[in-house]
């Protein structure tokens, strides 16, 4: 018997599919809103009481944001006894919430307790969708402490409801001085034609957007619809052209090492450490246009098996020793202030090599930012949720396309 | 009774498995088309509002990527036909008592990850690795060569990939036929050449169709190649999709395109069966 | 239809009737086209085998820090001890391995059923049975990847190994039944007639005559299950949620730079397949002896 289909089985099947499907007009549902902050602050009294301690937690941060013996977790565990699971999982905001949430909204435990999220899109859809754990505020005696003022006071979460920072950054170019003879100072020269199929772009499109608002002289903190465009435009410009070789995530620092990329969109610690721990020369600056600086803050997602160890972990790095061991591995912006210090007075004691590395994060201008770095320096585009599918029906397809 | 109770055999054999299939395999099937007309976002969810210009808008921002997918599948496949053909032929005609041996041979890589081996290209081909970075050094190339973030590469890659989906079913046509049908040809005082091209080819054709189709689908769905090895300009129909569920949650948009993706595929697959029938294809894959 | 050895050797067989026949040598005489195809083929082989070799390679490798993409020196390191620096790339390698067993044993027993049922019986909605099996076949990944997160997403179940090794039974499913009908094909009825008229009712008849007969195709089907589940990709990377199977660790390690491990494992993986394939082949050619 041939096992050539009938006409008849075809429409079997048709015909069953017709009707399943008006059978299956049921949606995706949103998940539920969050409450008013009175009865959040009651909810979270209660179920920072009803915790106990644990012995374990899982760590979800990005890469070359730790200082890579993992000393200051291995000290943690010393003290504490409580042992770390660091997983290196997050590359961009946006894949990585798009694996949680949908596990969060079907009442899933991500498997994280702590989580490392930029002030961005995400950090705000995380917290109006109640996917966050609010902070234990009686357990950050090191944060209150310690931690600078402007850090203590931010606009985008009030009070520290949900969030401290990790660590701060900024979103500049970096090059590899061995292609790139002449040192770019500008944000043309990641439109430079000479460096055609070399040059990295960002994927994430708040990354990307501030980086077109720039081009075009563009303020992103205060940019209107039509600038959005225009910024747009000149980016696909520049991938018509064939100018941008990849929209990279964190990834960019993998191909500007190996030489496929020349000058790439970067974040500022990530250079400093690629070059300490792989011994490259690459070199990073802020253009003159401007650059974006972002905060990145740790949260504790929902559902999370061990919140309590996870608010201990959180306070253990707002200890200025803690914070000038990551600082010096790292060298992003600090929210401690008195890591400058320590900084300095070890490399004081420090030799060699070892000196030179201290005592360029001490100084370095990246770190320690000026307030005419600050000028130049720009949030992201503020996005509401009014807005945010124009900007990203926008510059998704820059990235996408 | 007896009768009755033989007669419900198969159906209670198929039972279990079909059910399975619908389940998981219908079913979410029916969920994406029902999908592919909804609007919302993931934050606030989706519903369904009956909303055909998702398809509209789908196909305006990505016509491209579709229409760049089915050439890279085109060009992968025919550049399979063209590497792969002569090694079935001589396997299945030159081969002898090492066939197995050769066979075995062939598939050796592809008991790596394919992610792994496609990651490996990556690496071999990279501006400065292996390949390239004595050519350079030697002058042979210029500075700012590149093999990788080209089409060049995804579809080498492609071709890579799929080769074996090609070679297995024109092999297994090619071994079916007698050699004596070709030694009659040259009896006859055919020429080699001629013996091929009126006995041999036409005889395999079943397989070639059995290949081009087990090779094209999947070439032109594949999403890797074009992530590992491309660049801006590469970018399939696979990574919009994967981009639209994984990354953006546009859930509508990505199911629009999933289904039309499918659609087009799957006109040419059931013209195929029906001019061909499914025998070819399921026999291949049962190897 | 399997390559059995008969009819390998009744091939063989024919140009030494040739031989009586006409005086031609058994052996074909080597023309250039021969050569060239026989070159080409080699050609072909070696290109396969080109990034296992690359891979084989860098897993010798002793990079700084974690990018191994040039030759630095010589190490066997990575294969001792070292193996487990990472804890998330074990824990990935035991999830594919669980999965892939889970969903052989899964796959198998639901496709045997099905194999035996499209293989042996005539019955209406047999064509539309071969049809819903050669659409699983073909159905591109991607579709059936997007199609199964937008189901479970919709019925809010949550994404981890349970989805992981339900969606590769699924695809498994019809491999291992398409390769059972195959094997099914070519049985012997009359086997089974002879049972029934020794007074076997049908169960005793299928566990002592069908089974045993099918076995070939049905550990066929499974190795197959097996090789086609701990590969995949595609569909496994939309429905893990944050579990990580070994190829999507592969995948979003090279984004912070392949560390040597991973070629490690990718060449046991690859001595251990070749290791199970060369015993069968020779198990195989001692069994029909």
């Amino acid at each position: 018997m041939t096992a050539r289909y009938s006409r008849r089985a075809a429409l079997q099947l048709g015909g069953l599919s017709a009707a399943a499907l008006t059978a299956a007009a049921c949606g995706v549902q949103g998940a539920a809103k969050q409450q008013s902050t009175a009865q959040a602050e009651s909810a979270a009294d209660k179920f920072w009481k009803a915790q106990k301690p644990t012995g374990t937690v899982t760590f979800a941060n990005w890469a070359l944001y730790i200082d890579p013996d993992h000393q200051t977790l291995k000290d943690f565990t010393a003290k504490t006894g409580i042992k770390v699971t660091y997983d290196e999982v997050i590359q961009d905001d946006s894949s990585f919430f798009a694996k949680i949430h949908p596990q969060l909204a079907s009442g899933q435990s991500t498997g994280y307790d702590m989580m490392v999220i930029t002030d961005g899109l995400e950090f705000s859809e995380l917290v109006a969708l109640g996917e966050v754990i609010p902070l234990d505020q009686s357990m950050l005696t090191n944060f209150h402490q310690n931690a600078g003022s402007a850090y203590q006071h931010r606009s985008f979460d009030p009070g520290n409801v949900y969030s401290v920072p990790w660590a701060s950054g900024s979103t500049g170019i970096a090059w590899n001085p061995k292609y790139i003879k002449t040192p770019p100072t500008s944000i043309n020269d990641l439109w430079n034609p000479a460096y055609a199929g070399h040059v990295g772009m960002m994927s994430d499109p708040q990354e990307i957007a501030n980086f077109g608002l720039f081009k075009i002289g563009v303020d992103p903190e205060n940019s209107t619809q039509k600038e959005w465009q225009a910024a747009a435009a000149a980016l696909k410009q520049q991938r018509g052209a064939g100018i941008v070789r990849q929209y990279y995530d964190q990834s960019y620092i993998n191909a500007l090492s190996k030489g496929d990329v020349w000058i790439t969109m970067a974040w500022s610690g990530d250079i400093f450490q690629q070059n300490l721990s792989a011994g490259t020369d690459l070199q990073f600056i802020v253009p003159k246009e401007g650059g974006t600086i972002w905060t990145d803050n740790m949260m504790i997602p929902k559902y999370a098996a061990n919140p309590v160890a996870a608010m201990q972990l959180i306070d253990w790095y707002y200890q200025p020793r803690m914070a000038a061991t990551l600082t010096e591995a790292i060298n992003y912006i600090t929210p401690v202030p008195a890591v400058q210090d320590i900084i300095k007075s070890d490399a004081a004691s420090a030799k060699g090599s070892d000196k030179a590395t201290l005592e360029a994060v001490a100084t370095s201008p990246l770190v320690w930012l000026s307030a005419a770095d600050y000028a130049r320096l720009k949030n992201y585009v503020p996005i509401t949720s009014k807005n945010q599918s124009t900007f990203y029906g926008i510059f998704q397809p820059v990235v996408a396309g | 009774m007896k009768r009755w109770r033989a007669a419900a055999v198969p159906y209670l054999l198929i039972l279990p498995g079909g059910l399975w299939l619908v389940i998981f395999f219908a079913i979410p099937v029916i969920v994406l088309i029902s999908l592919s007309t909804q609007q919302g976002n993931i934050v606030d969810g989706f519903s369904q509002t009956f909303h055909f210009a998702n398809y509209a808008s789908a196909w305006d921002n990505y016509h491209d990527q579709f229409i760049r997918s089915l050439l890279y599948g085109a060009i992968a496949t025919i550049l399979c036909i063209v590497l792969g053909y002569p090694v079935a032929y001589w396997i299945a005609f030159r081969g002898g008592a090492r066939k197995s041996t050769y066979l075995f041979l062939l598939l050796l890589p592809f008991f790596v990850s394919f992610v792994l081996r496609t990651v490996s290209w990556q690496y071999f081909l990279s501006d400065n690795g292996i390949l390239l970075s004595p050519l350079k050094s030697a002058g042979i190339l210029p500075e700012n060569f590149r093999i990788l973030a080209t089409g060049t590469a995804v579809v080498g890659g492609l071709t890579y990939n799929y080769l074996p989906f090609m070679v297995l079913p024109i092999y297994v046509a090619l071994e079916r036929i007698d050699p004596r049908l070709v030694e009659a040809a040259q009896d006859l005082y055919a020429t080699r050449a001629a013996a091929f091209r009126r006995v041999v080819l036409p005889l395999s054709l079943p397989g070639l169709f059995a290949g081009v189709l087990l090779t094209f689908v999947p070439v032109a769905a594949d999403y890797v190649n074009a992530a590992i090895l491309g660049g801006t300009g590469n970018t399939m129909i696979g990574n919009i999709i994967q981009d639209e569920f994984l990354t953006v949650q546009d859930y509508p948009t990505g199911a629009a395109l999933s289904f039309m993706l499918m659609a087009i595929l799957l006109i040419g697959m059931f013209s195929y069966a029906r001019v061909l029938g499914t025998d070819e294809v399921l026999e291949v894959a049962a190897r | 239809m399997t390559v059995d050895i008969d009819s390998e050797r009744a091939r063989d067989s024919a140009p030494a009737v040739v031989a009586a026949r006409g005086g031609v040598r058994r052996r074909p005489r080597r023309r250039w086209g021969d050569r060239l195809l026989f070159a080409w083929t080699w050609l072909i082989i070696i290109w396969l085998a080109l990034p296992i070799a690359v891979m084989i390679m860098f897993s010798f490798n002793n990079p700084h820090g974690r990018f191994n993409f040039t030759w630095v020196g010589f190490t066997l390191k990575w294969y001792g001890p070292h193996l487990l620096d990472y804890p998330s790339l074990t824990t990935a390698m035991e999830n594919s391995l669980l999965v892939a067993f889970a969903a052989t044993v899964g796959s198998v027993v639901l496709g045997t059923l099905v194999g035996l049922a499209l293989g042996k019986y005539r019955f209406r909605g047999l064509g539309t049975a071969n049809l819903v099996q050669f659409a699983a076949i073909s159905a591109p990944d991607i579709v059936l990847a997007s199609s199964l997160l937008a189901f479970f997403v919709t019925l809010r179940v949550p994404l981890g190994l349970p989805t992981i090794i339900v969606a590769h039974i699924m695809f498994c499913l019809s491999f291992v039944a398409v390769t059972v009908r195959a094997r099914v094909l070519t049985l012997d009825r009359s086997l089974e007639e002879a049972a029934r008229d020794l007074g076997a009712g049908p169960w005793a008849t299928f566990r002592l005559v069908t089974l045993p007969l099918i076995f070939p195709g049905v550990l066929a089907g499974a190795l197959l299950a097996f090789a086609i589940s701990i590969d995949d990709f595609v569909v496994t990377s939309f429905v893990s949620g944050s579990t990580q199977t070994f190829p999507l660790w592969i995948w979003s390690a090279t984004r912070n730079g392949l560390p040597p491990q991973v070629d490690v494992l990718g060449t046991l993986i690859f001595v251990a397949g070749l290791i199970i394939a060369a015993t069968s082949a020779l198990l195989g050619r001692r069994g029909t002896r």
